[in-house]
């Protein structure tokens, strides 16, 4: 199977709130939003966040706007303002994400 | 239909005030909002209070930009710059606008969102102050506490309005509230129209991050963003259905379009379908997001359910010290140097019997922003940034590790960079955040409107 970086496929956008970080995740294109429903699961983005999260993720699909939203606990070394992090606020897990791979079943472009 | 323009002043304090006044200027608006306060803001706004009584809020150069154009086009302002000390900063605002010559300008104060004195009250009430995250009894941090702040809605903001209000200023609010009041007082909406004041909801959420909707941070392909040096700042048109279209001003630099839009809509929130605020709980997944022209987007079709019976509070407690420190290292070898000094540094900090609850390492240049995900060994990197973070209960363990760095420079691994790194850092004070939900009948039996008339 061909595989390419998530990069390649979609954008993403991080943010703080306690010791919690969300990543909005859009595919560039509508008709990457099953591919990335099937391959970019809770489970996986937990597996790829090891060392840096320590609790669950969870994963909500917004379709209306072919979305995705991880919430990532535990994520920011007890939150932005106690955290020795210099991305303290968590401006960087969108394109950390970003760095996974999924499985095309062709070769993509954006 | 009816229908409200309202532009964004302001994501942050320390956020560029110049968009704000092309909002002003050509945004062709009736009001602009601002959100000056981030989670920790409040934390920093307190200890300028323990210096001085008269501080606590947010000092900038908004008002003294925007006061004067504003009042010229009639155009109201809502902001929660008041931080810890709304009564102060609406002292400042109205001595500024006495000086610019602005008489009769109305300043509505809205106080009642500090909960710190009666923290007490509440627990012997049988409030279950726990955290919302990671549980704990409060009395573990009561001791500690620098702040604690009920997230208020619109509704005293819309009081105010009515009222008269040129100038709204209030303390905590959750981050839209200010731009939903204005749709509410001109549009009518009712306070159980959850669909309509969910819709405002969204628009402010969208606006309360200034350029994060039009282009700023953009996770896409950002280099297509036109004219950030002059990036505009989003500007809503709602109509009484709760329909909308955001913007930004003519002439303007950046991008409105489904992408940038999107991105702002699920910042920095949890459960889309059930975006909890003080006025409604919002259902981001029933939006309908369209393209309507260049740098317009329009959003139909939210729904909303009714409000929490709670409100969300925030409370700041002291939690420690950081120490930190940062040394650079040229090629060849710069990751191996950085990690070299790292390990001397170690080996100092067991010898001198500096005591840390937690040692951080990060290599800038190779893995800061990126920790255990980063890739290669960063072994033919052209240089390195040693940084070395420490968490300690004594402040004085926080001022006395940087100063090992400095000799390394001699007595450590060859080529350390020791200029343009802007001196000793000091040590910094950590603030561990607190969330617990109180009843909101406790919080809105003390909330007030003071109005002050500039003569």
């Amino acid at each position: 199977m061909p595989r390419v970086l998530l990069m390649d496929l979609a954008h993403a956008r991080s943010g703080d709130k306690g010791d919690t970080v969300n990543i909005g995740l859009f595919p560039y294109r509508d008709e990457d939003y099953r591919l990335l429903k099937d391959q970019v699961t809770a489970e996986r983005v937990k597996e790829h966040f090891r060392g840096l999260v320590e609790g669950e993720v969870i994963r909500y699909e917004v379709p209306n706007i072919r979305a995705f939203n991880f919430v990532l606990k535990g994520a920011l070394n007890g939150g932005a303002s106690r955290s020795l992090r210099s991305d303290n606020l968590g401006k960087c897990f969108g394109a950390n994400l970003l760095r996974m791979y999924v499985e095309t079943g062709e070769k993509q472009k954006v | 239909m009816k229908s409200v323009r309202i532009g964004a002043g302001q994501g942050f304090w320390g956020d560029s005030p110049f968009p704000a006044l092309d909002v002003v200027q050509s945004g062709n608006v009736g009001y602009i909002a601002c959100d000056a306060l981030a989670e920790l803001t409040l934390a920093i706004l307190q200890k300028a209070r323990q210096k001085d009584p008269a501080k606590g809020y947010v000092e900038d150069m908004f008002f003294s930009l925007l006061l004067g154009p504003c009042r010229a086009k009639g155009i109201k302002i809502l902001t929660n710059a008041g931080g810890i000390n709304p009564p102060g900063a609406g002292r400042m605002v109205c001595d500024l606008a006495r000086r610019m010559g602005l008489k009769g300008l109305k300043i509505a104060v809205i106080t009642g969102d500090d909960i710190l004195p009666r923290i007490g009250d509440l627990r012997s009430a049988g409030v279950d102050l726990s955290d919302m995250e990671k549980g704990g009894d409060i009395s573990s941090i009561e001791d500690r506490i620098l702040f604690a702040n009920a997230y208020l809605g619109a509704k005293p903001m819309v009081d105010a309005l009515e009222m008269g209000a040129d100038v709204v200023i209030a303390g905590r609010t959750s981050d839209p509230a200010q731009f939903l009041a204005p749709m509410v007082y001109e549009l009518g909406w009712r306070w159980d129209d959850w669909d309509r004041l969910a819709a405002g909801i969204l628009l402010g959420h969208l606006m309360e991050c200034s350029a994060q909707s039009t282009g700023g941070n953009f996770g896409g392909e950002w280099w297509n963003i036109p004219g950030m040096e002059r990036i505009g700042y989003p500007v809503a048109e709602v109509y009484e259905n709760g329909e909308a279209v955001i913007s930004k001003p003519e002439g303007t630099g950046g991008r409105v379009d489904l992408r940038t839009v999107k991105e702002q809509m699920l910042y920095e929130v949890h459960d889309p379908a059930a975006y909890v605020t003080p006025d409604v709980v919002a259902d981001f997944t029933s939006a309908r997001l369209e393209e309507d022209g260049p740098d317009r987007v329009r959003i139909t079709g939210m729904k909303g359910r009714p409000r929490p019976e709670t409100l969300k509070v925030s409370i700041g407690y002291s939690d420690g010290w950081l120490g930190e420190a940062v040394v650079r290292y040229s090629w060849p070898h710069a990751m191996q140097k950085a990690r070299k000094a790292d390990e001397i540094l170690r080996r100092q900090f067991a010898a001198l019997g500096l005591q840390f609850e937690e040692i951080l390492t990060e290599y800038i240049g190779f893995n800061s922003l990126s920790g255990p995900l980063a890739w290669g060994d960063g072994g033919d990197l052209n240089e390195v940034g040693l940084r070395i973070a420490v968490r300690t209960r004594n402040k004085l363990d926080a001022a006395r590790m940087p100063r090992l760095l400095p000799p390394l420079a001699l007595n450590g691994p060859p080529t350390a960079g020791a200029g343009g790194g802007g001196g000793m850092p000091r040590p910094r004070e950590l603030i561990g955040l607190w969330s617990a939900l109180v009843p909101r009948g406790e919080v809105e039996k003390q909330v007030k409107i003071d109005i002050l008339e500039v003569d």
